[in-house]
């Protein structure tokens, strides 16, 4: 039992200093009828090897983007990750610490989490943002019930179709306890229908929810969901994708209240969908409604200066019933990720990481959409992501240039039965022209 | 000390750069030709310019500043800082987890699935549940998830109950995801040996009451002599019963949830289990149920069928979604890798570990701090620094001397229940040798308060920065760095 650093010697030495015969002794506490009365049905130890091989069979079971090329998306995606981030986090200092409770001993990750909040601060153009929540969705979530409050107890949510699906699961089932209602407004050419937002809203709306870029990879206008909104005395709630803001308008410029999403693009391995990113930014006059940890800067009674976690009244270790969130541990770590890598691609790699997804999407947008019976679905701009309709079912593709080891896209039709015959295609700056070809040759013969 | 003390701003020089990104190889053509000016960003974002050895020295200096389970004996109560295994790390590592996409066909991830199939089944077993969401992020959420659960499973019988029953020592967590489920939290007062006061709950538990919810072993160590008794008395109400299963560890085949009469039970993957607790997450908090509420689990709910796995997401009484996709999966793959690692007889091992160095902690400093409630403990002890206090030094106090003596310090002042409280859970990996000096420190630290307080209350003078002004980082809140004016 190589976690377990007692010898059988120092086990009954420190018995006898408590004074207990045996461990059971230390059990008088749990009455016999509370007690399993037999080992766990669990399957017997596996010395390292035997375990590594069994983990390497499970593994080869799966189409990863190693060994397929990936034009998946839906919320994350395969990004450049530089290396220094993996060796960097796998330091045991940051990895085998917790939540910052003694700050003296915790500067390493106060600082990291201090820097991170600037960064995306800086990115999504808002004043303020959290440590990390959970992931995009949930993120969205909060954002949603946390525009209840300062909106005076507004209990409507109106969120565009635009708005990833999952996420919008995850908002329901967080506005089910508040009792929120979430009203939908659908799409008109892949984003959102102004006319129909703006019958939408009423005086009862405590937010109104779009994503840009959105699900279907389309750009909202924000600047005028935010008119629609305000006057309506509701906030703005942006989803977007702290990817693409190097190169897009962010949109704390745009009118945005709230900024969440999806960070996973940021240096966070893909690992078939979490851990995940949860980015939130606000205004610095919400700042005490908002759910999630804060570093804030002070300094020490030497005046150095010093970073601890702060207003954590808001917090249900303090707040308990009356907290913001129920949030306690966050996504430290995948923070982290996204620290470094913001640090590491700057000012100007985010902008040309936006630049080269921006322009292979476009050229393979192009290339696709030349295969006869292939099309756009929308015409709406778009920036790494986009739906092309095909003549076949969008099943069939997938699973017969799976066998060409490439993982053609999402089928749509579970995310809305008016799209069965479409399919989610993304390009990210990783991918080369040549895999781009290769993508349209195998396309064109499946729905030839 | 060390005397670091940069910001990744204040390294930035114009045109540095640590980045490598592949020339275009298609028709590249101006942004601005592509999409409408208004959707493009009129200036860069103020991110720093730096060398990649620019971040890389400042990251690895920055990780200095810490402690960790890595390099420090962590005795953070509650929180389970056990060791780490390195294996867990490389096998989340895989190609073929760590870069497996969530929405590929479920036929080209039947590994993946297999072992979330399999670890669902490992935890059930392990918590006498019926089945298993490995869905939820982290405890909190489990809490969340388990507590809508019990709503949905009362709606669905057409009982409208608005109250949770929470006893005052409880984690902060319960009451707060208990109130944004939408139920009334109502605190139960626990008695004097630390347990649920069987009278105050007795008063409190009427046909309104939805749940009760409570941790076992308590946030004070002590198993819940009469559980049997409250889980009964709960059930003969109609109401359900939560287990915060944040202290797993110490009933790791001792006990489980389940047969102790709980209807629900969330698992905390980066405390039992091995999985890092990376600063504070990512962790993982799935939530496991008796079969009468298997049908409000999150979707989608890994399934086996006769050719392989699936996600199942026609289930129409679910509560919903939590996360956008299936769980943490990486943590996952880590807890999975150590129940596989450990097996039944080590799991067990692990419990009667943790409870012998949880007693005998509390064995040898007993004589030196006030012990409200006397064990035997489960797997953590909780002092209270009371005595210290009367000679003017508290908790907190205690706390950072520790740190000076090369320790991080236990939870303090939680639960809230014990004045100037001081929770120590020492885990099942330190050994007996990490202990002893753990117990030197603190005994001089008891010491010192009678002798010489002032070196106490001038601590930490070893660490990075000394004792920290939280008023006012409160009163005037830097949230983010700004560039120097000038």
């Amino acid at each position: 039992m190589r976690y377990i650093s007692n010898t059988p010697a120092q086990q009954t030495e420190m018995l006898r200093t408590v004074g207990a015969g045996g461990i059971e002794d230390l059990l008088s506490p749990i009455p016999p009828k509370a007690r399993l009365s037999r080992p766990l049905n669990l399957s017997a130890a596996l010395a390292e090897t035997d375990l590594v091989r069994h983990m390497r069979q499970l593994a080869a079971r799966n189409a990863h983007a190693d060994d397929f090329t990936c034009f998946l998306g839906g919320g994350v995606y395969d990004h450049y990750i530089p290396s220094p981030i993996n060796h960097l986090i796998s330091r045991g200092e940051f990895f085998t610490a917790y939540t910052p409770y003694q700050p003296e001993a915790s500067q390493g990750t106060l600082r990291t989490i201090y820097e991170y909040q600037t960064m995306i601060a800086e990115l999504t153009a808002m004043e303020v943002a959290n440590a990390s929540l959970y992931d995009g969705a949930s993120s969205l979530a909060e954002a949603a019930v946390m525009a209840h409050t300062p909106t005076e107890g507004r209990e409507q949510l109106v969120i565009s179709r635009g708005v990833n699906p999952l996420s919008r699961q995850v908002v329901a089932t967080y506005a089910e306890g508040p009792a929120l209602r979430v009203k939908e407004v659908p799409l008109g050419d892949g984003a959102t229908d102004l006319a129909a937002l703006q019958k939408a809203v009423s005086g009862k709306t405590a937010a109104v929810i779009v994503q840009s870029p959105n699900f279907f990879g389309c750009l909202e206008d924000v600047q005028a969901a935010s008119e629609i909104a305000h006057q309506a005395g509701a906030l703005l709630v942006v989803a977007t994708d702290p990817v693409s803001l190097g190169l897009l308008a962010p949109p704390g410029a745009l009118g945005a209240d709230i900024v969440v999403g999806e960070g996973q693009g940021l240096g966070v391995p893909l690992s078939y969908g979490g851990p995940n990113l949860g980015v939130f930014a606000t205004r610095t006059d919400l700042v005490r409604r908002m759910p999630g940890r804060l570093v804030g800067a002070t300094v020490d009674r030497n005046g150095r200066r010093g970073f601890v976690l702060t207003l954590q009244t808001r917090e249900q270790h303090i707040r308990r019933e009356k907290a913001t969130s129920n949030i306690c541990t966050n996504v430290a770590l995948c923070a982290l990720m996204a620290t470094i890598y913001m640090a590491l691609m700057g000012k100007r790699g985010l902008r040309k990481v936006g630049e080269l997804a921006l322009a292979k999407a476009h050229y393979a947008a192009e290339a696709l959409t030349r295969i006869p019976g292939v099309r756009l679905r929308f015409s709406a701009p778009f920036f790494k992501e986009f739906v092309l309709q095909l003549p076949k079912s969008p099943e069939r593709v997938v699973r017969r240039l799976a066998k060409e080891r490439i993982l053609a896209g999402i089928p749509l039709k579970p995310f809305d039965r008016s799209l069965k015959d479409c399919l989610l295609v993304a390009v990210t700056e990783k991918r080369t022209r040549q895999e781009i070809d290769a993508y349209v040759q195998a396309l064109s013969q499946v729905v030839a | 000390m060390h005397g670091y003390d940069t910001l990744i701003f204040e390294l930035s020089s114009p045109g540095r750069r640590g980045y490598s990104l592949p020339a275009p190889d298609v028709p590249t053509s101006d942004p601005a030709e592509i999409l409408p000016a208004k959707h493009l960003r009129a200036a860069p974002p103020e991110l720093p310019e730096v060398s990649e050895l620019d971040a890389v020295r400042h990251y690895s200096r920055l990780s200095q500043l810490n402690y960790g389970v890595d390099t420090h004996f962590y005795p953070l109560g509650s929180c389970t800082m056990k060791y780490n295994p390195k294996i867990n790390e490389d096998m989340a590592r895989l190609p073929g987890f760590a870069r497996l996409h969530p929405l590929v066909a479920e036929a080209n991830a039947q590994g993946a699935l297999q072992l979330m199939w399999e670890l669902g089944q490992d935890l059930a077993e392990i918590a006498g549940l019926d089945a298993v969401s490995l869905q939820p992020a982290a405890g909190a959420q489990g809490e969340l998830a388990g507590v809508l659960m019990i709503r949905a499973y009362h709606l669905a019988r057409g009982e409208r109950r608005t109250k949770v029953l929470v006893p005052d020592s409880a984690h902060g967590t319960n009451p707060a995801s208990t109130a944004i489920a939408g139920y009334r939290v109502v605190q139960l007062k626990s008695d004097s040996e630390g347990g649920v006061d069987l009278l105050d709950l007795e008063r409190h538990l009427d046909e309104d009451v939805a749940a009760l919810m409570i941790t076992v072993p308590n946030t004070l160590g002590l198993f819940e002599p009469r559980v049997l008794e409250i889980t009964e008395l709960c059930h003969d109400k109609g109401a359900q019963v939560y287990m915060d299963g944040a202290n797993l560890n110490a009933i790791l085949g001792i006990a489980r949830p389940g047969d102790l009469g709980f209807d629900v039970c969330h698992f905390n993957l980066h405390k039992t289990f091995t999985t890092p607790h990376g600063g504070g997450g990512p962790g993982a908090g799935p939530v496991g149920v008796k079969a009468h509420l298997e049908p409000f689990l999150p979707v989608p709910v890994v399934t086996r069928r006769e050719d392989g796995f699936e996600l199942d997401w026609k289930r129409p009484q679910s509560i919903g979604k939590l996360q956008a996709f299936w769980g943490n999966f990486g943590m996952l793959v880590r807890a999975y890798t150590y129940i596989r690692t450990m097996g039944p007889d080590g799991l067990r091992a692990v419990a009667d570990n943790a409870i012998l160095n949880a007693n005998y902690l509390m064995k040898r400093l007993e004589p030196y701090y006030d012990l409200p409630h006397p064990g035997p403990c489960m797997h953590e002890c909780v002092f209270s620094a009371r005595r210290q206090k009367k000679l003017g030094v508290t908790a907190m106090d205690v706390a950072k001397r520790l740190l000076d003596l090369g320790f991080y310090a236990p939870s303090t002042y939680f639960p809230l229940v014990v004045e100037e409280a001081l929770m120590i859970e020492p885990t099942e990996t330190e050994s007996k040798e990490t202990l002893d000096a753990f117990c030197e420190a603190m005994i001089q630290i008891a010491r010192e308060a009678e002798s010489d307080p002032r070196v106490i209350h001038d601590a930490p003078r070893t660490t990075p920065v000394r004792r920290l002004d939280q008023t006012l980082a409160a009163r005037q809140p830097n949230l983010r760095w700004t560039p120097p004016r000038g």
